[in-house]
C-alpha cells in the first residue's frame, strides 16, 4: 500500500513538473497577453502542486495564491502599457530572440550543471514536525528584521509606482487635505 | 473499496449541500428583490430548463478558451470550498491548511471573472472584468485580515479546530467587525448585491453580457454556489460549526448554512449596486482599518 502511494506521488509529481514546463513554454508561444499570462499562471498553479508533493503545504498554498492573484493585476497591466486590442490583433510574445535564446541556455546548463554535477551534502537533522509553524517562526523570529525591512521597500515601491505613472491622483481631485469637492470625473483624460 | 465508496458518497453529499445553498441564494435574492415566495422557489427549475435548450451566441473573435475556462471554472471553486467545510467531524478534504485553501480558492475567482469579461470580446464585457478587478481590491484584503482573526483565535488554520474552539461564544459575537468583512467578501467573490457592479445592468449585463444557454447558466449556478458555499465556511469559521442542542452536528452545519445563505442573499437583493470607486474607499478607509483594529483585539485577548 505505501509502495503505490509512494509511487502514484511520484507520478503526479512528474505529471506537475511536465504541466508547470509546458506552460511556461506556451507563454512564448501563444499570441495573446491575457493567454500568455494565464498560461504563466497555470505554471505556477502546477509549481505549487509540485510543493504541496514535497509535504511543504503551506508554501505551496501560497505560490498558488499570491500567483494567481499576481497575474490576475499583471494581465490589466500587460494589456495596459501594450495597448493591444482585446482578441483581435494577435502579437508575438518574443523579441530579440537569439539573445533571449542564447542568455536562456547559459543560464539553463550553468545551474542544471550545478545542480547534477556538485555533490550533494547528506543531511543533517530532520525537518520539523510541522513545518508550517517552523516557517512562522523563522519569519517572526530570526528573520523578523529582513522582513521588516523588506515590507516597507515593497510597499514604498508600490507607492511611487503607482504615483509615477497617475496623472492625478486623489491629493490633487480632493486637495492635500482630502476637503475639496470631488472632481467629477475623477480622471482627467489628457 | 469500502473506503472509496465512502469518499465517493461524501462527495456527492457536499455537491448537493452546496447546490441546495445556491437553490436557497437564488430564492432568497429573488424574494429580497420583491419577487413572490412561491415563484421565487420554481424560478431556478424553469431557467435550468430554459437555458438548457438555449442556443449558443457566438461573438467576432472571441477568445473561446479563455472564456470557457473563466464561465465553467466557477461552479467548481465553489464545490472545493464546499470540500473544505468539515461537515461532520472533519472535512472530505483533510488539511490543516483549511482557512489558506479557502483564501486561494476565492482568490481563483479573481482571474476566472476577468477570463469571463475578457474571452467574450465584448465593450460590456471587458467593462464587467476590470471592474471586478477594482472591486476585488476593494474586498479582498480586508477579508484577509478577517480570516486571520479566528485563526488567530484558535491558534490554528485548520477549520474544525476553529469550529471546535468557540465552546460556548461564537467568533461571529466577539469579533463582529471581522465577520462583516468576511461576508462582504462573499457578496464580492459572489458577484452580489452592492459588489455587483462588474455585472451590472446598465453595462447590459458586464461579464455576462454576451453568455447564453449552458454557458450562462453554468456562471449564474456558480455565482450562487459560490455565495452559499462562502456562508458554509463562515460556519465553522465564525458560528460554531455544528455545535447546537438536539439536532446531529451536521445537521446544524447545514441549518445555520442555509440560514446564512438566504439571508445575505435576501440583503444583497434588497440592498443598491455601489460604484466600484465608493466601495474602494469605504473597504480601504474604513473597514480595512476596522478589521486590523479586530485583529489587534483578538490578538490582545489571545495573548492574556
Amino acid at each position: 500500500m505505501v509502495e503505490t502511494s509512494g509511487v502514484l506521488v511520484d507520478v503526479a509529481f512528474w505529471v506537475c513538473a511536465a504541466v508547470a514546463v509546458g506552460f511556461g513554454v506556451l507563454v512564448f508561444v501563444v499570441d495573446s497577453m491575457a493567454r500568455a499570462t494565464y498560461a504563466l499562471a497555470l505554471s505556477f498553479v502546477a509549481t505549487g502542486g509540485a510543493l504541496l508533493l514535497m509535504q511543504q503545504s503551506y508554501l505551496g498554498v501560497i505560490v498558488v495564491l499570491m500567483m494567481v492573484m499576481e497575474m490576475a493585476v499583471m494581465a490589466v497591466y500587460m494589456v495596459m502599457f501594450m495597448g493591444m486590442n482585446p482578441a483581435l490583433m494577435p502579437m508575438s510574445m518574443v523579441h530579440s530572440h537569439r539573445w533571449a535564446i542564447g542568455a536562456a541556455a547559459t543560464t539553463f546548463l550553468l545551474l542544471g550543471s550545478g545542480a547534477v554535477l556538485v555533490p550533494w551534502p547528506v543531511r543533517r537533522g530532520a525537518p520539523a514536525p510541522d513545518v508550517t509553524d517552523a516557517l512562522g517562526r523563522a519569519i517572526m523570529e530570526s528573520h523578523m528584521l529582513v522582513m521588516m525591512i523588506v515590507g516597507p521597500v515593497m510597499v514604498a515601491t508600490i507607492v511611487v509606482g503607482v504615483v509615477l505613472s497617475s496623472a492625478r491622483t486623489r491629493y490633487d481631485r480632493l486637495g492635500d487635505d482630502l476637503d475639496q469637492p470631488a472632481a467629477d470625473p475623477p480622471q482627467e483624460v489628457r | 473499496m469500502t473506503e472509496l465508496l465512502q469518499g465517493v458518497l461524501v462527495a456527492a453529499g457536499i455537491a448537493a449541500a452546496v447546490l441546495a445553498l445556491a437553490w436557497a441564494s437564488s430564492a432568497a435574492l429573488a424574494v429580497g428583490a420583491g419577487r413572490p415566495a412561491a415563484t421565487a422557489l420554481g424560478d431556478p427549475l424553469l431557467e435550468v430548463c430554459r437555458l438548457l435548450r438555449q442556443r449558443r451566441r457566438t461573438t467576432v473573435s472571441a477568445d473561446v478558451a479563455l472564456w470557457r475556462l473563466g464561465g465553467w471554472g466557477l461552479l467548481p471553486v465553489a464545490l472545493l470550498l464546499g470540500a473544505l467545510v468539515p461537515w461532520g467531524e472533519e472535512s472530505l478534504v483533510p488539511t490543516s491548511l483549511g482557512v489558506v485553501w479557502a483564501n486561494t480558492l476565492d482568490v481563483l475567482v479573481w482571474a476566472l471573472v476577468w477570463l469571463l469579461g475578457w474571452g467574450a470580446n465584448s465593450v460590456a464585457g471587458l467593462v464587467g472584468g476590470y471592474r471586478f478587478l477594482a472591486l476585488a481590491l476593494a474586498y479582498e484584503l480586508p477579508l484577509m485580515f478577517a480570516l486571520v482573526a479566528p485563526a488567530m483565535a484558535a491558534s490554528s488554520l485548520d477549520l474544525a479546530v476553529i469550529a471546535g474552539s468557540q465552546e460556548g461564544l461564537w467568533y461571529a459575537v466577539w469579533m463582529p467587525a471581522a465577520f462583516v468583512a468576511y461576508l462582504l467578501g462573499v457578496l464580492g467573490f459572489a458577484v452580489r448585491g452592492p459588489l455587483s457592479a462588474p455585472a451590472g445592468q446598465e453595462t447590459s449585463g458586464g461579464v455576462l453580457a454576451e453568455l447564453s444557454g449552458p454557458d450562462l447558466l453554468v456562471v449564474r449556478l456558480g455565482r450562487h454556489a459560490l455565495l452559499g458555499a462562502g456562508a458554509a465556511v463562515a460556519v465553522p469559521l465564525f458560528l460554531g460549526g455544528g455545535s447546537g442542542p438536539w439536532l446531529p452536528d451536521p445537521m446544524w452545519v447545514v441549518v445555520k448554512a442555509l440560514v446564512l445563505t438566504a439571508s445575505l442573499a435576501y440583503l444583497a437583493g434588497r440592498l443598491p449596486v455601489l460604484r466600484v470607486p465608493r466601495l474602494l474607499e469605504i473597504g480601504w478607509v474604513v473597514v480595512l482599518p476596522l478589521v486590523v483594529l479586530q485583529d489587534l483585539v483578538v490578538a490582545v485577548v489571545v495573548v492574556t
